[in-house]
């Protein structure tokens, strides 16, 4: 990893540091209650990836919007949400982001600027493609950043908004996280050519990232929005990432897609959050004491949020009804 | 009062809303310096520019699902959709997000965008530009879908739909786009959810929708001359479905028949039909008679195509049937 620019910057090293602890602790408390069966359906985790939606989110504002996808608690997380109300969204309580009508694969936030995760693999890229057409109608300087992965290359709408993006030098920057798996196939059995040769043949810069380095994930994309404010987008982004879990919590027995040894390899030697918290005690940015106690304040953070979501209420049955049109309260009083 | 197309109807309706609020756009094929094939937006680039009458590449669920995004953040896009026929390659974007967004959102989310498209057949197009496809929105909960069926509803319809905040689909007949209406010169609005009678009468209830209100009109005047007084409703709207209209009338005549112009099979026909039944049964002197289109794909051969859609003449021998007692087993 490069080198600390500044000790001015210790306090944004911190924060992407712990936000990235937090996503592992949302992650691993979700899997406990899928497993423990106190969770309905299932979720998608997203452990193994968090130096991607950190370091992208850490090079945006409030303001700025991103859309996400079924593994998007990590996206999520990373652009401001809460615990108490995401892990309320998964056990589908009323106090969850979406009233529990949405749940993991549907959370939206727009306070953050999360237009929502999406259960269609590749169809948020039309999504963020538009609200950046937005900012650019409106003259804003919003900056959207489409989160998907590399299993969404191979849909067709991906093409259609990269080229009317490009025609129209739309403020956006779609960001694959290529975690080498399209669900249960290594994405080399499905992908033709190159990744980012895709986007280059609209004319869009793209680039290749190692997305388990935080710091190089947001130096760049630091830059890119900078110039999409400028008027200079769209671009595309490749992170070289790996998702620790299978497709989904319920995806126990892999090895006939890929080796246990390949997982450890990723675990032991690439993973972000041990990377840059070696690179955070070397720099002399914290301690270990330090990183030892936020950790250990974030997993009470996260248990603590846990026991309010599984003691919260269930929405109440009127609400069925509700929130299908904006303007009938009761679609079908 | 002035007459006006039904073209130029819609050319005006948009016009109005955009001058009136800026967020509003619309976006599609050849919309621009081509005002699309029907020529329906003649004229709205150059007061809006570029920026506004959007021309995209031939990629609907590309522009559709831009809308979308467009519409969640701030905007009212009008998606033009060339041919209704096409309204199969954006299924994904208009049902699976824009219908559903509100809701999964828990309410925190609005789509007000407009998706205008087309219906009709017997205009020699075949099978992939003639279908009347409005069953297949009307089934997904969280859109709003509009039928005008003349120019003035055009008009009305229109600008309801620009500035309601949900998704929205408009299906305008191609035929009628050349048809007249009077049409007033001052702003009006037509809300949704209410239909509009079209017609009295007392034996019978016609309900049509879109082209099939003309159709039905035609078919009163041929029963007025044998005697037979008919009704005809036209419910504007068919989510939201103004279904008490529908019920006041089937109880005051007693005998319905409901026309449109998708195909009948698990269509609109069978689902007003279906709604009639199960709140006016004790009122009715006959089944409620479904006519929709063939359920065959649209030929091309006018010796054919005109075969597959309800005329006049087939709806006013379907009434004096019903009037007559007989059972009968539709189209």
């Amino acid at each position: 990893m490069s080198p600390a620019k500044k000790q001015s910057n210790a306090e944004d090293y911190m924060r992407m540091y712990r936000q990235m602890v937090r996503i592992r602790a949302f992650e691993d408390n979700a899997n406990q209650l899928y497993l423990s069966a106190k969770m309905p359906g299932l979720t998608h985790m997203y452990s193994g990836e968090e130096a991607v939606a950190v370091g992208i989110c850490e090079a945006l504002r409030t303001t700025d919007k991103i859309t996400s996808t079924h593994r998007g608690h990590g996206h999520c997380v990373a652009k401001g949400a809460e615990f108490k109300e995401m892990f309320c969204e998964l056990l589908g309580k009323e106090e969850g982001y979406c009233r529990g009508k949405g749940g993991s694969m549907h959370i939206a936030d727009q306070s953050n600027g999360n237009l929502g995760a999406n259960a269609i693999v590749g169809g948020s890229m039309g999504i963020a493609t538009g609200s950046a057409f937005t900012a650019k109608m409106l003259g804003k300087d919003d900056v959207t950043v489409c989160f998907f992965g590399d299993g969404a290359t191979a849909q067709g709408l991906m093409y259609e908004v990269m080229n009317m993006a490009a025609l129209w030098n739309l403020p956006v920057i779609y960001a694959c996280e290529n975690n080498g798996y399209s669900e249960y196939t290594r994405t080399d059995e499905i992908a033709a050519g190159s990744i980012t040769g895709r986007a280059e043949a609209f004319g869009i810069e793209a680039f290749q990232v190692d997305g388990q380095d935080v710091l190089a994930v947001n130096d760049l994309a630091q830059k890119l929005a900078e110039r999409c404010r400028k008027g200079e987008g769209p671009f595309f982004m490749e992170l070289m990432t790996y998702r620790y879990h299978g497709h989904h919590v319920g995806d126990i027995n892999r090895e006939y897609y890929r080796s246990k040894e390949e997982e450890r390899d990723w675990k032991e030697n690439r993973d972000p959050i041990i990377r840059f918290r070696g690179w955070l005690v070397e720099q002399g940015i914290a301690s270990e004491d330090e990183i030892e106690a936020m950790n250990a304040t974030i997993k009470d953070e996260a248990a603590a949020a846990v026991e309010y979501a599984l003691q919260a209420k269930y929405p109440d049955a009127s609400e069925v009804d509700m929130h299908v049109f904006t303007d009938v309260k009761h679609a079908l009083a | 009062m002035r007459e006006i197309t039904l073209s130029q109807a819609v050319n005006e309706a948009l016009a109005e809303e955009m001058r009136r609020d800026e967020t509003v756009f619309i976006i599609g094929e050849d919309v621009a310096e081509a005002g699309t094939p029907f020529k329906v937006l003649s004229g709205l680039v150059e007061e809006f520019g570029t920026g506004r009458v959007v021309d995209t590449p031939i990629a609907e669920p590309g522009f559709m699902g831009l809308a979308v995004g467009a519409a969640m953040t701030g905007t009212r896009p009008v998606v033009d959709l060339m041919f209704g026929d096409f309204i199969y390659l954006v299924m994904d974007q208009l049902c699976n997000q824009a219908a559903k967004t509100h809701y999964m959102s828990g309410g925190k989310l609005n789509v007000p965008l407009v998706l205008r498209t087309n219906l009709g057949a017997t205009r020699r197009s075949a099978a992939q530009h003639s279908q009347s496809l409005h069953a297949l929105v009307a089934h997904i909960p969280g859109l709003k879908v509009a039928l005008p069926s003349s120019a003035y509803e055009a008009k009305g319809l229109m600008k309801t739909a620009i500035r309601d905040n949900n998704p929205v689909v408009i299906f305008e007949d191609k035929l009628m786009y050349n048809d007249k209406a009077p049409v007033p010169e001052e702003e009006f609005l037509i809300p949704f959810g209410e239909a509009n009678i079209k017609r009295e009468g007392s034996d019978i209830t016609l309900i049509g929708t879109s082209s099939m209100v003309q159709v039905c009109e035609a078919a009163a005047d041929i029963l007025e001359k044998e005697g037979i007084s008919a009704e005809v409703i036209d419910p504007r709207t068919i989510v939201p479905l103004d279904e008490e209209a529908l019920l006041k009338s089937a109880k005051k005549t007693s005998r319905v028949i409901v026309v449109d112009e998708g195909h009948q099979s698990y269509g609109i026909t069978g689902e007003i039909a279906g709604r009639i039944n199960e709140k006016a049964f004790y009122h009715l002197d006959a089944p409620v008679l479904r006519m929709g289109a063939m359920d065959v794909p649209v030929p091309f051969t006018p010796a054919l195509e005109d075969l597959t859609v309800p005329t006049p003449e087939t709806v006013a021998e379907n009434a004096r049937r019903l009037m007559s007692g007989e059972m009968i087993h539709a189209a």
